[in-house]
């Protein structure tokens, strides 16, 4: 029975919010910041609370970095238990996660590669003027708390139109995600069985049985989970260039846009839409993930073997996929750019907490393995074609009778801005580190 | 060239197991280079004594598992297994050389998985300070296998970096041209 009460909302849910705010913190000292935590966490709500909740207008999450929870005063033998990946950063972390050229951290803004990012509270808002209540709010408790300061900040707006999510390139996004048996989703057809808890929240059986190596004490990992943030900018203006030079009409573009991403910009997916767009069947959570690869497209001729969503979730093509799933929260950030525009320089992406119970074997396996391994599925020398580390020297295949379709040295179409390794408690256990001694 | 399969190559390696200038970082320490023979491992192991019949053992089981199930290392993208027992000054030391197409790490996980998954038992816990824990931890068989890895020195491919799933491609484009041949009689 999975502990709803004590659970961070995030975890299981998705608010219905169209504004966000990441606000990244650093603790000058360990007073100051359990003070700090001691009332923020009153407003942070439990998967029960907001399933009981008919009128939220926003949803808090807090989470630490390891140097954070160290600043706040955890003891040695704690800290020593968490998992190396997690002590090290994602920063140390760049050549696993492939975050090398203009991605690596010597470039990231927000000050979120260096040793002072602590903690991030997690605003989303039902709308901008709420988000800026909220601001305020926060604004007001950080004033009366000593030794707390803000390090950077990221304000984030779903961009239009408002009546589906997708990202600035134009795709239909969430439309694959994991379902954690027990937490009462049902999964959409296509997309498997429901996971045992232990792959997402922390003290419960996984896959392979009882949760075991969890960080000590137990009141402090129980019903918590880690989180991966990445600040993707997104080339808008570069990727419709590229589409230009790729087809002579709007609908060739349209091909090759769907064949980077295995669906069309609607949701549809190749496997079931190869020929022609289908946004009813995009739109309809019923049948656009209902698919598999090794019987419906082995050789990839609906979606290439390299193609996006084929990487990221390799289904029934890649081995123990249940051991790699990995729930994602997040929104868009930056101005819309409107189509036939020019790129402004303005910054635009997606900024996102990726959801997992062991970075280095979801999170991490997903960008070495999946996402930057040149040779993923034999292809020789591809990598992700929207997030892999594309340094123009590489190729895209579509596969193609009688003969296949290469792009050679293909542009990057994003660069990563910043990125962090955080631990996500469940609310005892900020109660717990809001209540530490000093040293 | 590495896609040049018809020039056979031979790549020495210096003692640590890395070439310095090209050491790349995995998820668990070091990537293991991959030469012209593909990547792979040598682990050798102390054996428990009085443990050498669970190893012949073990491998009647394992052959016995594979023919009933063809596929059932598949996803350790394998070229090639070869255990060996063998003595130094009384002890029974046992070597495990495997020849494959996934980096070390990724290899040992997944082959963690397979046993979980088939509900095996691993011949590595007939090994002296092999992890009691290792079904639910990872990581420990991970750092078990770096510590007992004992890197070539030199690495030699007849046909060099070809991995398993392009051989098995080649073979079946053979095959299909001889079928065709025999429609065109």
């Amino acid at each position: 029975m999975l502990e709803f009460d004590d659970i961070q909302h995030i975890l299981l849910e998705r608010a219905p919010a169209l504004a966000a705010r990441y606000e990244f913190l650093t603790f000058r000292d360990a007073p100051g910041g359990r003070k700090w935590l001691n009332t923020i966490r009153q407003t942070v709500k439990s998967v029960a609370e907001i399933r009981a909740g008919i009128d939220d207008l926003r949803w808090v999450t807090v989470a630490f970095t390891w140097n954070g929870l160290q600043a706040l005063g955890l003891d040695e033998a704690s800290l020593a238990s968490f998992p190396d990946e997690f002590r090290q950063g994602m920063t140390a972390r760049a050549e696993v996660l492939g975050d090398n050229g203009p991605n690596h951290p010597d470039h990231w803004v927000g000050g979120l590669a260096g040793p002072d990012v602590h903690a991030v509270v997690i605003l989303f808002a039902r709308d901008v003027d709420e988000r800026e209540r909220c601001r305020i709010e926060h604004e007001k408790l950080l004033a009366c708390s000593a030794g707390v300061e803000v390090l950077s900040t990221l304000d984030l707006e779903a961009t239009p139109p408002l009546g589906y999510a997708h990202d600035h390139f134009g795709y239909r996004d969430r439309l694959s995600q994991p379902v954690i048996e027990g937490s009462g989703e049902e999964p959409t057809p296509g997309s498997g069985a429901p996971l045992k808890p232990g792959e997402f929240i922390l003290g419960y059986p996984d896959e392979l049985g009882p949760a075991a190596n969890l960080p000590q004490p137990e009141i402090l990992s129980r019903n918590g989970s880690f989180m991966a943030y990445r600040r993707i900018e997104e080339h808008v203006g570069a990727f419709r260039d590229f589409l230009s030079s790729q087809g002579q009409n709007s609908e060739e573009q349209e091909f090759v846009a769907a064949k980077l991403m295995g669906r069309w910009r609607s949701g549809a997916p190749l496997v079931l839409a190869p020929l022609k767009d289908d946004p009813k069947l995009g739109a309809d959570p019923q049948r656009n993930n209902d698919f598999n690869y090794k019987e419906m497209d082995p050789l990839g001729y609906a979606a290439p073997l390299g193609s996006h969503i084929r990487r990221m979730n390799p289904r029934d093509t890649a081995a123990n996929m249940n051991r790699r799933r990995i729930i994602r929260r997040g929104a868009t950030y930056g101005p819309a750019l409107s189509e036939g525009v020019p790129d402004d320089g303005v910054e635009r992406g997606l900024a996102a907490f990726v959801i997992c119970a062991s970075l280095i074997r979801q999170f991490e396996f997903a960008q070495n393995v999946w996402v930057n391994d040149k040779n993923f599925h034999e292809l020789g020398n591809e990598r992700d074609p929207f997030i892999g580390h594309q340094d123009g020297t590489l190729e895209f295949k579509i596969p193609k009778r009688p003969i296949r379709k290469t792009i050679k040295g293909l542009p990057a179409f994003t660069t990563v801005r910043g990125g962090a390794y955080f631990f996500l408690p469940g609310l005892k256990a900020l109660g717990f580190l809001a209540g530490l001694k000093s040293r | 060239m590495e896609n040049d399969w018809t020039k056979p190559a031979a790549v020495a390696i210096p003692k640590e197991g890395f070439f310095k200038d090209q050491e790349q970082q995995g998820r668990y320490g070091p990537i293991f280079p991959k030469t012209p023979a593909c990547y792979g491992f040598s682990i050798i192991a102390k054996i428990i004594p009085g443990h050498e019949e669970n190893f012949y053992e073990y491998g009647r089981n394992l052959a016995e598992g594979v023919a009933g199930t063809p596929d059932l290392l598949a996803s350790l993208k394998l070229h090639y297994l070869r255990w060996n027992l063998f003595q130094i000054k009384g002890d029974t030391y046992f070597q495990y050389m495997g020849i494959f197409d996934t980096d070390f790490d990724k290899y040992t996980e997944d082959a963690v998985a397979i046993f979980a998954a088939t509900g095996r038992s691993t011949v590595f816990e007939n090994l002296e300070g092999f992890p009691k824990d290792w079904r639910t931890n990872a990581g420990a068989f991970i750092k078990f296998m770096r510590d007992h890895q004992c890197p070539s020195f030199m690495e030699y491919g007849e046909y060099p970096y070809v991995s398993a799933d392009e051989i098995k491609k080649a073979l079946k484009l053979k095959a299909a041209f001889s079928n065709m041949l025999d429609q065109m009689q």
